[in-house]
């Protein structure tokens, strides 16, 4: 073979080998071409794009540091499943708490729980006042404010139990508060903290019903406390980056918001754990159940309505305050909608009947005529098929969350409409097209999370668990509660001040009452007030 | 000593089809690695997270370290890269035909297509124990115990180093 012959004689390289041997080189020159071509369309797609997206260029979110050195004392009224969150926000988490999952991370490397508690920043707080009218959760709240096991290692101060929310606000040396209630207490307990001055921050649904809410606004604004709502989601990045998008006019116009909530499981139903140890001993029934509507006595019924309160009107709001309140603050944060001038709702009891009085399917709609736009709202207690949020535009719809939300938590997609007018020329030169994004944001495509349960994914898709700062898995509820720290000592504003508020709780009130009613409301900017639509005047 | 029995030199079509095979799977190696090199997105995180059997637990381990994970992603974008260059222009393709079979057996046993074990993503074919890894493995042996490089490749530049 003469090949092999040339090779083994040498050095003599002729024509034959050199062409040989360079033989796959036009083959490499093809591949070449081809990834450039590729590399070259790919490019000239994302500045067609983003060419319209100046603020895409702007620096990622970053953490701010804390506004000043000044040491805040803290008291927690309300220390259950959500007010310990709150204080684990603030840096203090029982020692049962750090052990669960400092053990879950030894045993599942994916779960980021404590990791994630552990280097959240040290807000420079005590925790010094408890009030629970649950004794066990009361010393759950001491215990948190005492473990060492926290981000800034021993804590300054531990916290005294109040048994009346009154004695703790009375006690001078505590700044400020978070309440954590059940709705039926959060007016009284804020309209009385911010009368004593202190700084307040309240979980949501702001309140329980619409009276309460509008004297809570006129009582912050009177008092000019500080107060942030308990909207984490106004500290989650994609949030701001759809905002921004919006805000360009990617979308077109926007005459559609479909919102929803999907969840199928007992826990998602608020049919929660019923604490072994509550009984008329560790309880407080009646103080419990002092502002609401109707009265029980203590005993079976009244031990399912002290853990699961969310099932019933007399305490709550059900989907409304729990659920609609984070995904309308959510649309309302990023477009700036304001309160509804009308809304109306219908739903019903279709699956857990088990004596309560919400609706586990309940659906609503959200006018607002001025800015030529309905939001619908629809949301099952039955069905765990992920929906996601749309926000629809002429020219190309957004896609938040859901099955569909770019695959990635809490991020987001946008796609161009076929029938857009803005896109309509390179939708016809193939630049774009209606079956890939335009735009995706996913920021924890390279984080991995270990969210296992269907309950924390729902949390998750919708922003409520976890942020990404600097590449950086944050809990956006550390975020609000340090947002809210930092308008304290600077004197500013949080970002679910008052005004967002009171957008949030009247819209969710007027779905409310119209449930309630069967009748559609309308808002009364004027007066603050909102009535059924008379429907000879319409 | 050409690496190739006399009879695969003298018959052309035996020849050019062992060539064709390596500069193909030497594209598909280089087009791999160079995606994932200009997405500054991916990662082998997702493929890691779905992976059953033997190594799973490995897998694990590397996705919950983010130094190991990202070691994972630059071996594999500049592994692939490396491999599929190499054996296209056939240069050392015979070193980089052995590493290749290892990273697609890796791929394999990451996540084999066994009874009994469901993945999230669905496949595109449809396979049982033999799939397309498995296959390109065994090309890869054929590429390595058949070296071609040596007489249509850059390596018939290097005519000293016969063992190539």
């Amino acid at each position: 073979m003469s090949d092999n012959t040339d090779k083994d004689n040498g050095k003599n390289m002729n024509r034959r080998d050199i062409l040989k041997g360079l033989a796959t080189i036009p083959v490499f020159g093809l591949f070449l071409v081809n990834l450039w071509q590729k590399i070259r369309r790919d490019a000239l797609r994302k500045s067609n794009l983003l060419g319209d997206l100046i603020q895409e260029k702007s620096p990622p979110a970053v953490i701010s540091g804390l506004s000043d050195s000044r040491h805040l004392k803290l008291g927690i009224i309300g220390y259950g499943g959500r007010g310990s969150h709150l204080i684990r926000g603030a840096g203090f988490a029982t020692k049962e708490w750090t052990d669960t999952v400092s053990e879950n991370a030894r045993k599942n490397k994916l779960d980021k729980q404590f990791e994630t508690f552990m280097t959240q920043e040290d807000l420079n707080v005590s925790l010094v006042g408890v009030c629970d009218l649950f004794d066990v959760r009361a010393e759950q709240g001491i215990n948190a404010s005492k473990n060492e096991v926290r981000p800034g290692g021993k804590p300054k101060q531990t916290a005294t139990r109040y048994t009346h929310y009154t004695d703790l606000l009375n006690i001078k040396d505590i700044d400020a508060v978070i309440v954590a209630t059940p709705d039926h207490w959060h007016s009284r307990i804020t309209i009385d903290a911010a009368k004593a001055g202190k700084d307040v921050y309240c979980e949501k649904g702001l309140t329980r019903t619409f009276d309460e809410a509008i004297k809570v606004y006129n009582e912050v604004k009177k008092t000019g406390i500080t107060f942030q709502l308990g909207h984490q989601n106004r500290q989650v990045d994609a949030n701001e980056k759809a905002k921004q998008i919006i805000k360009q006019g990617l979308l077109g116009k926007i005459n559609l918001v479909e919102l929803a909530t999907n969840r199928n499981s007992p826990w998602g139903a608020w049919v929660w754990g019923i604490h072994p140890e509550g009984n008329a001993q560790t309880i407080d029934w009646d103080t419990f159940q002092e502002p609401s509507p109707n009265k029980i006595p203590f005993g079976e019924e009244a031990l399912r309505r002290f853990f699961r309160w969310r099932c019933w009107f007399d305490y709550g709001t059900g989907l409304s305050g729990d659920l609609l309140s984070h995904d309308f603050d959510a649309i309302n944060q990023i477009m700036d909608l304001g309160i509804p001038k009308y809304a109306s709702s219908s739903g019903g009891i279709y699956f857990y009947k088990d004596g309560r009085d919400v609706p586990d399917v309940w659906n609503a709609t959200f006018e607002y005529p001025d800015k030529d736009l309905t939001i619908l709202y629809s949301a099952t207690l039955s069905s765990n098929d992920p929906r996601g949020n749309r926000i629809m535009g002429h020219d190309a719809t957004m896609q938040m969350g859901g099955q569909s939300g770019g695959g990635s938590v809490h991020g987001f997609i946008v796609k161009a409409d076929s029938e857009s007018t803005r896109y309509k020329d390179r939708l016809e030169s193939g630049i774009i097209s209606t079956q890939y994004p335009i735009y995706t944001y996913s920021p924890g495509s390279k984080q991995i999370d270990g969210i296992t349960s269907a309950t924390s994914r729902y949390f998750a898709n919708k922003g409520l668990l976890y942020t990404y700062r600097e590449g950086k898995r944050v809990d956006p509820t550390h975020l609000h509660v340090k947002d809210w720290l930092d308008a304290i000592r600077s004197g500013g504003q949080p970002k679910c001040d008052i005004e967002q508020a009171l957008h949030e709780a009247v819209a969710c009130h007027m779905a409310t009452e119209s449930y309630l009613q069967g009748k559609q409301m309308e808002w009364h900017e004027d007066t603050h007030t909102i009535e059924p639509v008379d429907k000879s005047k319409v | 000593m050409s690496g190739l029995d006399s009879s695969i030199l003298k018959n052309k079509c035996q020849l050019y089809g062992l060539v064709t095979l390596r500069v193909l799977i030497g594209w598909h190696f280089l087009y791999e690695g160079v995606s994932k090199l200009i997405n500054p997105y991916w990662s082998s995180a997702a493929y890691l997270l779905d992976s059953k059997w033997l190594f799973s637990g490995l897998a694990e381990t590397i996705v919950s370290d983010p130094t190991l994970l990202t070691i994972s992603d630059y071996v594999n974008m500049w592994g692939l890269t490396l491999v599929g260059a190499s054996l296209l222009l056939g240069l050392f393709s015979r070193y980089t035909a052995l590493i290749g079979m290892g990273f697609v057996l890796l791929y394999y046993l990451f996540a084999p297509p066994f009874l009994g074990l469901e993945y999230s993503k669905p496949g595109e074919g449809s396979y049982i124990i033999v799939n397309k890894n498995l296959i390109e493995a065994c090309a890869l042996w054929v590429i390595y115990s058949f070296p071609t490089s040596h007489i249509i490749g850059l390596d018939r530049f290097f005519p000293n180093r016969k063992s190539n």
